[in-house]
């Protein structure tokens, strides 16, 4: 993108400087530490990259990953849209509380979500013994590590889809239901095509969050390798046993999905903003948008 | 409204689709909230107290505040220049910076650790460089700061971006032609204008630079009474299974996280 030439020349030195300054410190804080990370990986040649990728234990915690984040994805997707919908069309008593604790997430730091489910459900805990001796140990093991990613991820979708639904009220959903439509029908015909894309976006925040967990995974896996080991504990226990280049590989691969992620992320919201609401975006929307970026 | 908009006939498959998810939020969230108050009401105040004032403890605590302290402060500055150069000017790279800022939120926060190792560290040309000066950035307290400015890069600008975009330019334009020069606009016109914003996206960084664990784990060295967070503390307590001293820790540090995001926002809905 070149500047037009009457833009530059009402530019004044100060501005320039300004200029310089920001992309200065871009470069060093966000875009020198990736490239210099690219660079690790790749240093040693190719053929010592897919060797450190197909090493089996990175292979284990790759899949390790898409399976708790898939199971995550789905389960806070469909919990996301329910709820969303409660919240907006139903009015009962602690309607507010719900609304504010599902925020918490965002202010938890993810160790002490890892330290709340030991704490409940834990081997030393009242309900996590009980659930040990009936043969459905949770912390230390895969159902735990699930509930991890469950936790960190759980406001996404709802603050994602809840802002649609209050734009385009229940109308239509009214009509339908005068009509004789069952609520079932009158979901899938009516609400979830206009809220997809909504929903496409939170999941997508979700799929990317989950990829990338790591201090509440590290807290509630035993991490032992190949067992409970994912993706981002690989990247952490590469570097405690002092074999970097493992690590920079991992974190290239996680590092390139989440940046497809967000590039995909952008095409959905700039088509949320054209298709569902015209091409004039709205106060509300900006802020359901900023409110989905924090995380 | 009755307790559902669409009349009787929904009213049962709404209650239950209600407490369905009720159910599923109190499992994964409100019944392990509910375990930690139950175990701190069960541990005692006066416990609590001993492990948040046992030494240890408080450094990690002080050192987590004041390093996101000196994280906000420069992250205000650069994120709203940031904003700023974005919003109003044109130059070449700044559709791929516009991309990019939103990259610190999306890349694991543990892969961003061992970017800024792999830039800053000892191994690097830059770490060297910094060592020989006698200014070693990583597993110092300077790498703690330099790893949250990362992370809590994009709140800043992405709070005050649309601000500014959405600005009227007749109150600037007036300011010009009524002879203030054009710090004087920026002082007393344009900043009154973004400072709610700029607040609420301060507010949003503080919170999250709390909390913040995978990045700091690879910068900071974890060493007690040095470079120590409270969250790297209350792993190592975890692990030494001293539940009620992460516990104490874990109150403090969620308290401090809830209240700065409070404020924030309310005060920038008062502001605005």
């Amino acid at each position: 993108m070149k500047p037009s030439p009457a833009l530059q020349n009402t530019m004044t030195w100060p501005q320039r400087f300004l200029i310089a300054a920001v992309l200065s410190w871009f470069g060093l804080l966000i875009f020198g530490p990736a490239v210099a990370l690219a660079r690790r990986a790749f240093a040693p040649g190719m053929g010592a990259f897919f060797e450190a990728l197909t090493d089996p234990d990175a292979i284990q915690a790759l899949l390790l990953t898409a399976k708790i984040t898939l199971v995550v994805t789905i389960s806070n997707t469909i919990f996301g849209i329910g709820m969303a919908v409660v919240l907006v069309r139903q009015r009962f008593w602690g309607r507010r509380i719900v609304d504010g604790l599902l925020d918490l997430p965002f202010a938890v730091s993810p160790v002490i979500a890892g330290l709340m489910l030991i704490i409940l459900y834990g081997p030393k805990s009242e309900i996590g013994s009980r659930l040990e001796s009936i043969g459905f140990p949770i912390v230390y093991h895969l159902p735990g590590m699930i509930l991890a990613g469950m936790f960190v991820t759980l406001p996404l979708v709802v603050r994602s889809v809840a802002p649609i639904l209050e734009e385009i009220g229940s109308d239509q959903e009214d009509v339908a239901s005068t009509l004789g439509a069952d609520w079932w029908t009158t979901f899938r015909r009516i609400t979830l095509p206009t809220i997809r894309w909504g929903v496409a976006y939170g999941a997508a925040l979700v799929v990317a969050r989950s990829l990338g967990e790591f201090g509440a995974l590290l807290v509630v896996s035993g991490n032992i390798i190949g067992r409970t080991q994912t993706a981002t504990l690989y990247v952490h226990d590469q570097i405690e046993s002092f074999q970097p280049h493992g690590a920079y590989v991992m974190s290239i691969v996680l590092a390139t999905v989440s940046f497809c992620i967000l590039v995909g992320l952008e095409t959905v919201q700039n088509r949320v903003r054209q298709r569902e609401y015209g091409a004039e975006t709205n106060e509300d929307d900006q802020g359901a948008v900023r409110q989905m970026r924090r995380h | 409204m009755s307790s559902t908009v669409a009349g009787r006939r929904t009213s049962l498959s709404g209650e239950l689709l209600r407490w369905s998810c009720l159910l599923y939020l109190g499992i994964v969230l409100v019944f392990p909230l509910g375990g930690v108050v139950v175990k701190a009401v069960s541990a005692g105040p006066s416990k609590i107290w001993a492990e948040v004032t046992n030494p240890f403890a408080w450094h990690a605590i002080m050192l987590s505040l004041g390093t996101a302290v000196v994280m906000v402060l420069i992250s205000v500055f650069t994120g709203t220049a940031t904003a700023w150069v974005l919003a109003r000017y044109e130059f070449p790279g700044k559709g791929l910076v516009n991309a990019l800022v939103d990259l610190p939120f999306a890349v694991p926060t543990i892969v961003t650790g061992l970017m800024l190792v792999a830039l800053f560290g000892p191994t690097s040309t830059l770490g060297v460089v910094l060592s020989g000066f006698g200014t070693p950035v990583i597993y110092e307290q300077s790498g703690i700061v330099l790893a949250l400015l990362f992370v809590c890069f994009p709140f800043v600008v992405r709070s005050v971006q649309p601000v500014l975009e959405n600005l009227d330019p007749a109150e600037e334009e007036a300011a010009a032609t009524m002879g203030a020069s054009r710090w004087m606009i920026f002082r007393r016109v344009t900043l009154p204008a973004l400072f709610p914003s700029i607040v609420s996206g301060a507010g949003l960084s503080f919170s999250r630079a709390l909390g913040e664990f995978g990045s700091v784990v690879m910068v900071a060295g974890n060493r007690p009474m040095s470079t120590k967070t409270a969250p790297l503390y209350v792993y190592g307590e975890v692990e030494g299974f001293n539940m009620e001293g992460a516990l104490a820790v874990s109150l403090v540090l969620l308290t401090c996280s809830l209240l700065s995001m409070i404020a924030a926002s309310k005060w920038a809905e008062r502001q605005g």
